[in-house]
């Protein structure tokens, strides 16, 4: 083998990524946390919340205690207990709703099957704590988010389903059609999550 | 839309063909054909464990399959079942001939079998799968290993013994792979009862809640 | 049960699983030319040992607390000064019993366990559990839906295959060049991935029927940005590493494979194809829309280390062809079929193999399904797991830094070799 010809070529690439590492933004790739943050695409998700409507999270609130989310949880990490009023008929609330994020694995597939769009994946992802069982045990009010915050964080997705909800009630069956047939101009296309069945 | 998921280059024999030359050039070995109601091109032909390295000997050496790729050993738990049986019966009542539905109930029992997916890689077509099944699940969980035949059984068989109990005749270094070596249950069955030794689990549900509960004092919410 | 079969030599070359024997008779390990195949055909592989000094073998384990191991993984190697004679892996220290998890839930809740297999390569690892479940089922998959999964994975093919080499040549002792300028490519792919699924590793985007959700705007054009940069940086990389002769020296030559022992072995993946053998499920079972695209399969011809890792440069090279044909020709469409449901799914009962050519070898899922919303059998069918099974074969008679090199090049990830 020739006197290291392989090793001079490499050190000649080595020495261009140092010395671009000065100047060439392709070379720049280290983000300096926590003083910038990079920005997060519309999709990115975390962990879920609730949404509620209006002002008052507990009245607001668009989950009505279906249950759905629990059953389908592969983890099984979330925990509802249904609101019942002093007769014992159910009102459509929960009274409990516990998500424990140590459990959870982000695989967004309660917000796919919820028919009330209630829901929806957050994007926080600073929640180191402590205390590792109690603080990762989220209840409802930890959970509850106004609908302007999930405007603001996923504002393609949000954007939908607030038509849709303007809509009128009795319109859940046109999420899943629209979606699904709806031929996309183009390459691209604005479509969220399409083709999920309520049933 | 594109047509119906596309299968695997599927040998030129069926089935049937492969089993008939298999059973003449191995006289005495008796094969049967399991149909698969969900995708008819993966039927597997079950033999007996008694029987089995030469039926795979010839899989492998028959210059027409050439079943060279061993891809996939996996184990299977069948727990006894219930079968309901439904037949239409002659009967005299009476005097006279009636026909009556009877249902019988039979009762079918467990076993554990071993399924092995075949590929021929110098022909490219495939799958032509095996079944082995033990007598039962109890005390009679053997059959015969095709490490000899196919190394990459090695490890799958292994796990196959590791996971479900089957034990494997012939396989030159049978021991656990997955569990640790002083384990003795055989977690992948379907009768397998978890150990009760968890970790402090918040998740309030149900019967986790329970087992926690006798391990550690939980507070109660709401 | 350990009774060794006299007939077949295979099995001669076999440990029988006990380790050091009392007074071994030892001697120098015969070197073995380059490249040259091991017929099957031969009686004993290897002498193990034979020497006149004194002294016993060693005894090690390599793992699992290690920092070349890929994970937690361990293998007792035994060892006569530095050349091993024997090489048990070990491992199970990551294992989470996923194909109970698979039969506890419905078919959709093991699509986000199906991630966690091969946690680098989330996005194929989710195509072979759909593309079983279809197949099962008899679901078909919309046209545009198929390009997108293309995409995809070829784009987890080419991070895969940098990641891999940038890890070997860690285990080279580069201490941190090539891996780092591996993971900037990764980092650009990863960012598209976040945009199209919302999560860099742990997608859960495919679905039965097609995918989640659809591509948001100006993807494509990002996409292709970056597809456009690989082959720059696949030049930049081989400028570096591909004639370095300290690489040239320490893989050349080393964990040869043969052809014959190879297919015996049952490996899948670039391994196979560097021992010359020519089986691609890309090419074989033309799965998906991959017999629209022009690409090659390249082959290699040592089977050693260093052929591994050219086959890997190579295929990344094919994979971006992949993607720019794929790239273009993207049609409108809906994302996934309109008849496929997410609850209550049932599918007939019954079984079926599927398998897909995932970056490390031939992904399979077997499902045994009886009519109900569960699997009754989950199965998966890891290449990782069985590309070791002739771990051993290729490190006797290699010293320990070399097992460490001929370890990176099988390429496994923990998460699938113990699921």
């Amino acid at each position: 083998m020739s006197l290291g010809s392989g090793i001079l070529k490499g050190l000649v690439e080595t020495a261009r990524n140092f010395v671009g590492s000065y100047y060439d933004p392709a070379r720049l790739v280290t983000i300096q946390y926590p003083d910038e943050r990079r920005a997060l695409p519309e999709k990115a998700r975390s962990f879920p919340m609730l949404v509620y409507d209006g002002e008052n999270p507990e009245k607001g609130l668009r989950c009505v205690a279906c249950k759905i989310c629990e059953k389908e949880c592969p983890p099984q990490c979330i925990y509802i207990v249904l609101d019942r009023d002093e007769k014992g008929r159910p009102r459509r609330r929960p009274r409990v709703f516990d998500l424990d994020i140590s459990v959870c694995m982000s695989c967004q597939i309660c917000v796919e099957v919820c028919p009330f769009d209630s829901i929806k994946m957050n994007t926080e992802f600073e929640l180191s704590t402590a205390d590792r069982f109690g603080a990762l045990l989220l209840h409802k009010m930890d959970l509850a988010r106004p609908a302007s915050y999930y405007l603001g964080l996923h504002p393609v997705e949000a954007g939908q389903v607030n038509a849709r909800l303007a809509a009128g009630p009795g319109h859940a069956e046109t999420k899943a059609k629209p979606a699904a047939a709806a031929p996309a101009a183009g390459t691209t296309s604005e479509a969220g999550d399409a083709g999920s069945d309520r049933t | 839309m594109t047509g119906a998921p596309r299968a695997q280059t599927e040998p030129v024999e069926t089935l049937e063909q492969i089993k008939s030359r298999i059973e003449a050039a191995i006289p005495g070995l008796g094969l049967e054909i399991q149909c698969n109601g969900a995708v008819p091109g993966q039927a597997s032909l079950v033999v007996p464990p008694a029987r089995a390295l030469e039926a795979a000997r010839f899989l492998r050496d028959d210059p027409q399959l050439a079943l060279d790729y061993c891809s996939n050993v996996s184990g299977v738990d069948w727990l006894d079942r219930v079968v309901e049986e439904h037949a239409r019966v002659t009967r005299v009542m009476d005097g006279q001939e009636r026909v009556f539905d009877e249902c019988r109930e039979r009762r079918v029992p467990g076993h554990l079998e071993a399924v092995y997916h075949l590929y021929s890689m110098r022909l490219r077509h495939g799958p032509v799968i095996l079944r082995q099944r033990t007598v039962n699940r109890v005390d009679q969980a053997r059959v015969a290993s095709l490490t000899p035949v196919w190394r990459s059984a090695e490890f799958q068989e292994r796990e196959a013994y590791d996971l479900f109990g089957i034990v494997f005749e012939g396989h030159p270094d049978l021991r656990r792979i997955l569990m640790w070596d002083e384990y003795r249950d055989y977690p992948m069955r379907k009768d397998y009862v978890e150990p009760d030794d968890y970790e402090y689990e918040p998740t309030p549900h149900d019967d986790l809640r329970e087992k926690a509960r006798r391990h550690y004092p939980i507070e109660a919410d709401a | 049960m350990n009774r060794r079969m006299p007939e077949d030599v295979l099995i001669e070359a076999l440990s029988t699983g006990d380790l050091v024997p009392e007074s071994p008779s030892r001697a120098a390990v015969l070197p073995r030319p380059e490249g040259a195949p091991r017929a099957a055909s031969e009686a004993r592989p290897h002498p193990i040992v034979r020497d006149d000094s004194e002294g016993a073998l060693l005894e090690v384990a390599v793992g699992p607390h290690h920092p070349s191991t890929h994970g937690v993984f361990r293998m007792d190697v035994v060892l006569d000064g530095e050349r091993v004679v024997r090489l048990k892996p070990v491992f199970g220290y990551l294992h989470r019993n996923h194909e109970k998890l698979g039969e506890g839930g419905a078919y959709l809740a093991a699509m986000p366990y199906t991630d966690r297999l091969d946690y680098f390569c989330s996005l194929t690892n989710n195509w072979a559990y759909a593309l079983a479940v279809e197949r099962l089922a008899g679901i078909e998959v919309p046209e545009r839906a198929e390009y997108i999964r293309v995409i995809t994975a070829e784009l987890t093919r080419v991070l895969n295959h940098a990641c891999l080499i940038g890890f070997l040549l860690q285990e080279l002792g580069s201490m941190g060049t090539p891996i780092m300028y591996a993971f900037r490519e990764r980092e650009k792919i990863l960012e598209l991935v976040e945009a199209l699924t919302g999560s860099r590793m742990m997608c859960n985007y495919m679905r039965f029927g097609g995918c989640r959700c659809d591509l948001p705007s100006g993807w494509i054009e990002a996409c292709r940005e970056v597809v456009e940069a690989v082959p720059r940086f696949l030049d930049q990389f081989e400028n570096l590493l591909s004639t370095n002769e300290i690489l040239m020296a320490r893989t050349q030559g080393i964990g040869a494979l043969s052809a014959e022992l190879a297919v015996q072995a049952g490996v899948t993946g670039p391994m196979l194809r560097a021992s010359g053998v020519n089986y691609d499920l890309r090419k074989v079972d033309r799965y998906g829309v991959y017999d629209r695209f022009e690409f090659g399969v390249p082959l290699g011809a040592h089977g050693d280390v260093y052929d591994r890792y050219m086959i890997r440069m190579l295929e990344m090279r094919e994979s971006v062809r992949i993607l720019q044909q794929a790239l273009r020709a993207v049609p409108a469409g809906p994302i996934i079929n309109p008849k496929a449901r997410l609850r209550g799914f049932k599918p007939p009962a019954g079984e079926v193999y599927g398998r897909i050519e995932a970056p490390k070898g031939e992904l399979g899922f077997y499902l045994i399904s009886d009519g109900s919303a569960n699997p009754y059998r989950y199965r998966i069918r890891p290449p990782s797991f069985i590309n070791l099974t002739i771990l051993e074969d290729m490190c006797r008679g290699a010293t320990l830094q070399d097992t460490v090199v001929i370890l990176g090049a099988v390429d496994i990830v923990m998460g699938e070799v113990d699921r």
